[in-house]
C-alpha cells in the first residue's frame, strides 16, 4: 500500500490560529485542558484538547480551569476571543456523563450546576467579541458554551445538537435560555424536545450559527469578525412574538401533546419539564435560567434520567468490546437474502468492499435496490450514495471469498445447506480469513463439524432490520481462537454495531428470551384477549411494541421455526403452538413482509382498533417476567458473561423499555424476591412454564 | 530494440443496452459494472495495477477524463494514475494498444485497459447563436443591458441540436456516418439485398451465441438502483430476417439509400475492460494467460470512404507477418454498418484496389464467412463506440480459446477516416 498523502497533512487541516502546525507549541500552558495564545492581530485563541481522552467533553475541570483561562483573557483584553478545539474528532460531544452518574441529590446537583453557570455566563459577558469555531459533534454542554459566545462558525462536517433528552434531562447550562433567545423559540424547543442532530446547512437556516466554511478560511472569518465586517443575520421580531406568554401557552399546550405521543410523560418527564420550564419562565431569561438549574437537578435525580444513562453507559461498555484492532477491508457475505442482502450493504455504507455473493442475479438486484433505498435516506451527499453501492459488488460466481477477509453466510437455516456453502468456501478461502454464520437457531457446534479450521468460525447474529438494531449477538463455540471473537467484536466496532458476546445455546440470548413473551402472547390470545389490549400491556410498561406487532414484524415463519428449535433442545416447558399459527404460515400470512398476518399492514404499520379494552393490571408481568427469566437462566448457564451485556442486549437488540435500564436492571430495581414471587403466583395460576429459574437465588 | 511479450490475461464486459431515452449508467458507472467482477476475481490486488487507460469518445461533463474517475470508483487506489484516450470509433482498442506499447517496452507490466460508452447519454447542444446571446445575458450589467440582451432571443435558439448527431457527422465532408456507409456501397456494389441478408444473420448469430451462454465468460450483468437487473444484450431480434429487413426504409440518404435502421449497428451503451500483463506480471501474481498481442495498426482514408479503413490496417499487419486472409482463423470485423462491412470483404477480393491501394500481387481473396463475426456483432449488439473496440479483442480471444484456434484479428473502422486492427494469438 503506498502511503495515502493526505495521511500525511492531515493534522495540518486544523486551523489554530498562533497554535498551529508548524509553529504550534504544545507546551507551556499553564493548563490541563486549554490552551491560549494571541496571534499577530491580537486576537487570543483558546483551544480545548482535554487529556487522555479521545473526544473533549465539558468535566466539571475543563469547566474550572476555563475560570480561570478567563481571568487571563480578561487581564490580557485581547481583540477577540476564538474558542475551537484542538481534536480532530470534533468541538464538544457534551458534559461529562460519567459526572451525572448515582447521582441521588438535587441540592448537590444545583450547587455544582450554578458555578459551572457562573463561569459560562463569565463567558458570555466578556466585552470582546467571542467566536465559537465548530466542527465535527458539538453537542448538549459544548452547544451551550458555544451559544455563550456572540459568534459560531461552523466547519462544513459540522453536527449540533441537544441529546439530553435522550438520557431524561434537558440542557442544563444556559441551553434552554439561550437557545429561545436566539432562534425561533419552535425550532428551539423541538431541537431540545427531539433531542435530534442538527446539520450545518439547517443549523445556519435556523440561526443557530452565523457562517459555514472550511478549515482554510477560518483565519480570514476570525479576522472579519474582529474588525467588524462579518454581518449576521439573527431572527428579530418574531423570536419576541413567539416568546409571548400567550404565544406560549398555546405552543406549549401543542408541544405536550405531541411529546405524549413520542414519550409518555409518566415514563419520561423531561419533555414535560422542559415545556413546563418555557411555558413559566420563557419572558424572564434570568429567572429562566435559575429555574432550568433548579428543573434539571430534579430530573437528573428520577429513576427515568439514572436508567436511561446506565443505557449510556451499557452502550459504552458494549462498544468497547469492538474496539480492538482487526484491520481486515474486504468482506464477502454470502446470500443475498433479506439478511444477506442488508448485512452487505450496511457494511459497504461503512467504507468496505464487499463481495455479496448469490447464484441468481434477480436477488441480488433486489438487494441493490434496498441497499440504494437506505443509501439515499441515511445518505447527506449524492456522491456517498454512489461510492458505497460501487462497493457492494454483485458477485453471481462467488469469486469474493478468496480475497475477503471476513466472510459472512447468510444462507436460509439449513444445516446440510449450510455445511455444503462451507465446503466450498473453505476451500477458496484465504487461511487466516474468518468465516461467520449469520444463523440464528443451528447450534454453532453442528455447523462446526466437517470444518477443516473451526477456530477461525464464529456466529455473528444480526437482527432485523439491520440498518436500525445496533446489536450483534457475537456467538462463540468451544473450538474457535480467542483472536477471531475478537476480530469479530471490532469489525462491528467498524460498522457501528453494537457486539453481545454469547455462547452458543439454542436462540443464543436474545431469541430464546423474546420466544416465550411471544408465545405467552398468543396463548393469551387464545384465551380471547383481544390482540390490541395485549400489545397495550406491553406497550404500558415501556416496550417499543407489543408482541403480537413485533411477531409480525418479526415474520410469524421465523417466529414458528424460532420456537420449534428452542421447544426440541431446551427443558423449559413452552405453550404448544397454537394450530392457528401453523395455518397462518402455511397460507403465506406471514406479518408485516406480506402485508398480513396477526395484524393487517399498510404503509408498513399495523391496522390497529383503538377501541380495544385496556389491560388488565397482571397482563405485563405474565408478557415481561418469562423473559426476565429466560434471561436469568441464560446467565446462570453462562450463554451470557453478566447482567449488563443482558442488559444492553435486550435494550439495543428489542427495544426493552430503555428507562427501566434494561431486564436485570428492572428485575433488581423491583426486587428479586418480588418477581421470584410473582413468578410462583403465576406458575400456579398458568402453569409450569412460569415456575422461576433456580439462577434468581445468585442474584440477590 | 528487445519487445517484451504482452498478454491478455482476462477481461469482462457489460451487456450492451440499446438507447432508450437516457440509459441507467453513465460511461463511469458502465466502466464500474463490468470492471468490479473482473477486478474481484483477480488473484492480485486492484491497486497492483501500473496504470489504467480508458477509451471513452462522449464524455460527460460531470467525469471528464472517466478513466481515472472509473479508477477511484473501482477502489483502485489514489495513487493510480489514469488517462482517457479518443480515436472515435476505435477508443477502446486503443486503450489496449496504447498498454500494449507500455508493457512492451518496460514501461508498465499490468495495465487495464477499456472502454465505455453511454450514446444515450450524448448531450443537446446549443446553437452557438444561443450560446452567444445567453452569454451577452449573463455579462448584462444593468436591467437596460439585460433587457436589450434578452430582446435578441430567437425562436431558433430552443432548437437544440442533438449531440449524437453531429458526433456521428464527420466535419471535413459533411457526411453523417450512415451516408460512407451508402459511398461504400456504391462503389463496391454491395446491394440492399445483400446487407440485409447479412445483418438478418448476424442477429441471428448473435441469438445463437445468447443461447448457447457464449458470452458467460466474457459478460458481466450491470445492476440498476432501481433493482433492475441486465443480464443481456438487448438490441437482439432474432426474429429479423432478410425479408423483415426489407421492409425498413433508409435512414439516412431518403428515398432511394439503402442503409436502413436494420443493417446499421445499433445506437448503444456498454463498456469492456481487459487485462494486459508483462511476463513479470504474469509470473509475481501467477497469472494464466489467454493470449499474446502479435501487433497492432492505424491506416487512414479519405473520412468519406472510412468505412474501407479494416481493409487497410489488416493488410498491413499481414504484410508484415507474411500472412494470407486465410492464415487468419478469427476475424472480428466491427459491423458498424453491413453495407461497410461487405465492401471491406468485396475490397480484398478486388484486383484493382488489392493492387493500387494495398499493393498486393492481385486480389488477397475472400473472407469465409464462418470465421468472421462467427457471434454476431454491432448489428444486434450495438456499437457503444468507445467500447467497441476493446470487445471485440475481447471476444476474439475468448471466441479462439472456444474453437481451438491459434489466430485472429479484430478490427474496426473508425470515423473520420481511419482503420485500427490488433494481431491476436492465443496461449
Amino acid at each position: 500500500m503506498t502511503q495515502k498523502v493526505w495521511d500525511v497533512l492531515d493534522e495540518r487541516n486544523l486551523e489554530l490560529g498562533p497554535l498551529s502546525w508548524p509553529e504550534g507549541d504544545n507546551a507551556a500552558s499553564p493548563w490541563r485542558h486549554w490552551k491560549l495564545k494571541s496571534d499577530a492581530d491580537g486576537v487570543a485563541w483558546l483551544v480545548l484538547d482535554k487529556q487522555g481522552a479521545g473526544a473533549n467533553t465539558l468535566s466539571e475541570g475543563v469547566i474550572s480551569e476555563l475560570d480561570d483561562v478567563l481571568n487571563t483573557v480578561e487581564r490580557e483584553t485581547p481583540k477577540g476571543l476564538v474558542i475551537r478545539s484542538g481534536k480532530k474528532s470534533g468541538f464538544i460531544a457534551g458534559a461529562d456523563i460519567g459526572e451525572f452518574r448515582g447521582t441521588t441529590s438535587a441540592a448537590d446537583v444545583e450547587t455544582r450546576l450554578g458555578r459551572a453557570h457562573n463561569v459560562i455566563d463569565r463567558l458570555d459577558r466578556l466585552k470582546l467579541p467571542t467566536i465559537a469555531v465548530i466542527h465535527g459533534y458539538c453537542l448538549g454542554g459544548g452547544l451551550e458554551m458555544a451559544l455563550a459566545c456572540d459568534y459560531r462558525i461552523a466547519i462544513d462536517d459540522a453536527s449540533l445538537g441537544f441529546p439530553e433528552v435522550l438520557l431524561g434531562l434537558h440542557p442544563g447550562l444556559g441551553g434552554t435560555v439561550r437557545l429561545t433567545r436566539l432562534i425561533n423559540p419552535l425550532q428551539a424547543m423541538t431541537a431540545m424536545l427531539t433531542g435530534k442532530t442538527i446539520r450545518t446547512r439547517q443549523a445556519k437556516a435556523l440561526g443557530l450559527i452565523d457562517a459555514v466554511t472550511q478549515e482554510r478560511h477560518v483565519g480570514a472569518a476570525v479576522k472579519s469578525v474582529v474588525a467588524g465586517q462579518f454581518k449576521t443575520a439573527r431572527a428579530g421580531l418574531s423570536v419576541a412574538l413567539l416568546n409571548s406568554a400567550p404565544a406560549r401557552k398555546l405552543l406549549a399546550a401543542r408541544m405536550r401533546s405531541e411529546a405524549e405521543k413520542k414519550a409518555p410523560a409518566k415514563d419520561y418527564p423531561a419533555p414535560g419539564a422542559l415545556i413546563d420550564l418555557w411555558e413559566s419562565q420563557g419572558g424572564d431569561p434570568p429567572a429562566m435560567q435559575k429555574a432550568e438549574v433548579a428543573s434539571f437537578a430534579r430530573l437528573l435525580v428520577t429513576p427515568t434520567a439514572q436508567n436511561l444513562i446506565r443505557v449510556f453507559f451499557l452502550r459504552d461498555k458494549l462498544k468497547g468490546m469492538a474496539g480492538g484492532d482487526w484491520k481486515g477491508q474486504r468482506i464477502h457475505v454470502i446470500g443475498a437474502g433479506a439478511m444477506g442482502g442488508d448485512i452487505a450493504a450496511w457494511c459497504a455504507w461503512h467504507g468496505f468492499t464487499v463481495s455479496l455473493a448469490d447464484m441468481k442475479g434477480e436477488p441480488l438486484a433486489g438487494a441493490i435496490k434496498r441497499a440504494a433505498d437506505l443509501f439515499k435516506k441515511i445518505a447527506h451527499k449524492s456522491t456517498d450514495i454512489r461510492d458505497a453501492l460501487d462497493r457492494l459488488i454483485p458477485d453471481l460466481k462467488g469469486d469474493g471469498a478468496a480475497t475477503a477477509d471476513l466472510i459472512i453466510e447468510a444462507v436460509p437455516e439449513n444445516l446440510a445447506l449450510k455445511q455444503k456453502v462451507y465446503a466450498g468456501i473453505e476451500a477458496k478461502m484465504r487461511p487466516d480469513a474468518i468465516l461467520a454464520t449469520n444463523t440464528s437457531s443451528i447450534p454453532l457446534e453442528e455447523l462446526c463439524k466437517g470444518l477443516k479450521r473451526p477456530e477461525r468460525f464464529l456466529g455473528l447474529h444480526f437482527f432485523n432490520p439491520v440498518s436500525r438494531m445496533q446489536l450483534v449477538e457475537v456467538v462463540s463455540h468451544p473450538g474457535v481462537a480467542p483472536d477471531v471473537l475478537a476480530a469479530g467484536q471490532a469489525f462491528l466496532g467498524r460498522i457501528d454495531r453494537l457486539p453481545a458476546p454469547v455462547k452458543s445455546a439454542p436462540g443464543f440470548l436474545v431469541n430464546r428470551a423474546l420466544t416465550p413473551y411471544l408465545m405467552e402472547a398468543f396463548v393469551m390470545l387464545d384465551e380471547g384477549v383481544k390482540r390490541e389490549t395485549i400489545d397495550r400491556a406491553a406497550e404500558d410498561f415501556g416496550m417499543p411494541m407489543g408482541p403480537i406487532e413485533l411477531a409480525d414484524q418479526v415474520g410469524l415463519d421465523i417466529c414458528l421455526h424460532v420456537a420449534e428449535v428452542l421447544r426440541q433442545e431446551l427443558p423449559r416447558p413452552m405453550p404448544a403452538t397454537p394450530k392457528w399459527l401453523s395455518d397462518k404460515v402455511e397460507k403465506g400470512e406471514l406479518g408485516r413482509k406480506t402485508g398480513k398476518g396477526m395484524y393487517d399492514w399498510k404503509d408498513g404499520k399495523a391496522v390497529k382498533d383503538s377501541g380495544a379494552p385496556k389491560p388488565s393490571p397482571d397482563m405485563a408481568d405474565r408478557l415481561i417476567l418469562p423473559m426476565l427469566d429466560v434471561c436469568v437462566t441464560c446467565l446462570r448457564e453462562g450463554v451470557v458473561a453478566d447482567e449488563e451485556t443482558i442488559d444492553g442486549a435486550m435494550i439495543f437488540a428489542t427495544g426493552f423499555a430503555p428507562f427501566r435500564g434494561g431486564p436485570m436492571h428492572y428485575a433488581h430495581s423491583r426486587g428479586v424476591a418480588d418477581i421470584v414471587l410473582a413468578l410462583t403466583q403465576l406458575a400456579t395460576k398458568y402453569g409450569e412454564r412460569f415456575q422461576p429459574d433456580s439462577g434468581w437465588d445468585r442474584i440477590k | 530494440m528487445n519487445d517484451r511479450p504482452v498478454y491478455i490475461i482476462d477481461g469482462s464486459r457489460t451487456p450492451f443496452l440499446k438507447a432508450r431515452g437516457v440509459g441507467p449508467f453513465t460511461p463511469v458507472d458502465l466502466a464500474v459494472q463490468c470492471g468490479r467482477p473482473l477486478l474481484l476475481r483477480q488473484p492480485f490486488a486492484p491497486d497492483a495495477f501500473d496504470q489504467v487507460i480508458l477509451g471513452c469518445v462522449n464524455v460527460i461533463a460531470d467525469e471528464m477524463n472517466p478513466a481515472r474517475v472509473a479508477a477511484l470508483r473501482l477502489g483502485m487506489g489514489e495513487a493510480m494514475p489514469a488517462f482517457t484516450v479518443q480515436i472515435n470509433c476505435g477508443s477502446g482498442m486503443q486503450s489496449i494498444d496504447t498498454a500494449y506499447r507500455y508493457i512492451q517496452d518496460g514501461t508498465s507490466d499490468l495495465i487495464l485497459a477499456g472502454g465505455t460508452e453511454a450514446l444515450s447519454y450524448a448531450p443537446l447542444v446549443f446553437r452557438r447563436s444561443a450560446v452567444e446571446w445567453y452569454m451577452q445575458l449573463f455579462a448584462a450589467r444593468d436591467l437596460w443591458a439585460r433587457l436589450k440582451a434578452f430582446a435578441g432571443v430567437r425562436p431558433s435558439f430552443f432548437k437544440p441540436i442533438i449531440g449524437l448527431e453531429r458526433g456521428l457527422t464527420d466535419p471535413i465532408v459533411e457526411l453523417n456516418m450512415g451516408q460512407t456507409a451508402e459511398v461504400v456501397a456504391h462503389l463496391f456494389k454491395v446491394t440492399r439485398r445483400q446487407a440485409d441478408e447479412y445483418a438478418a444473420e448476424s442477429q441471428q448469430r448473435l441469438a445463437r451465441a445468447q443461447a448457447e451462454k457464449v458470452f458467460a465468460d466474457e459478460m458481466e450483468p450491470a445492476f440498476g438502483r432501481d433493482g433492475k437487473l441486465y443480464d443481456f444484450d438487448d438490441g437482439v431480434r432474432p426474429d429479423s430476417t432478410a425479408d423483415s429487413l426489407a421492409k425498413l426504409k433508409p435512414v439516412f440518404e431518403r428515398p432511394w439509400g439503402q442503409v436502413t435502421a436494420g443493417n446499421s449497428s445499433q445506437i448503444t451503451d456498454g463498456a469492456s475492460w481487459v487485462i494486459l500483463a508483462s511476463e513479470d506480471a504474469v509470473k509475481r501474481h501467477g497469472l494464466t494467460p489467454r493470449a499474446v498481442i502479435v501487433d497492432s495498426e492505424w491506416s487512414a482514408l479519405d473520412p468519406s470512404i472510412m468505412g474501407l479503413g479494416p481493409v487497410l490496417c489488416s493488410t498491413a499487419i499481414m504484410r508484415r507477418h507474411n500472412l494470407a486472409l486465410n492464415d487468419i482463423d478469427l476475424w472480428e470485423l466491427n459491423e458498424a454498418f453491413a453495407a461497410q462491412v461487405l465492401a471491406c470483404l468485396a475490397a480484398w477480393n478486388d484486383d484493382k484496389f488489392c493492387r493500387e491501394v494495398l499493393h498486393l500481387d492481385k486480389a488477397a481473396g475472400l473472407i469465409d464467412r464462418a470465421k468472421l463475426n462467427i457471434d454476431g456483432g454491432a448489428i444486434g449488439l450495438g456499437h457503444p463506440v468507445g467500447a467497441s473496440g476493446n470487445r471485440i479483442v475481447l471476444h476474439l480471444v475468448n471466441a479462439m480459446k472456444r474453437h481451438g484456434h491459434k489466430r485472429g484479428i479484430a478490427t474496426e473502422c473508425i470515423g473520420g477516416g481511419q482503420g485500427g486492427a490488433m494481431l491476436i494469438e492465443t496461449v
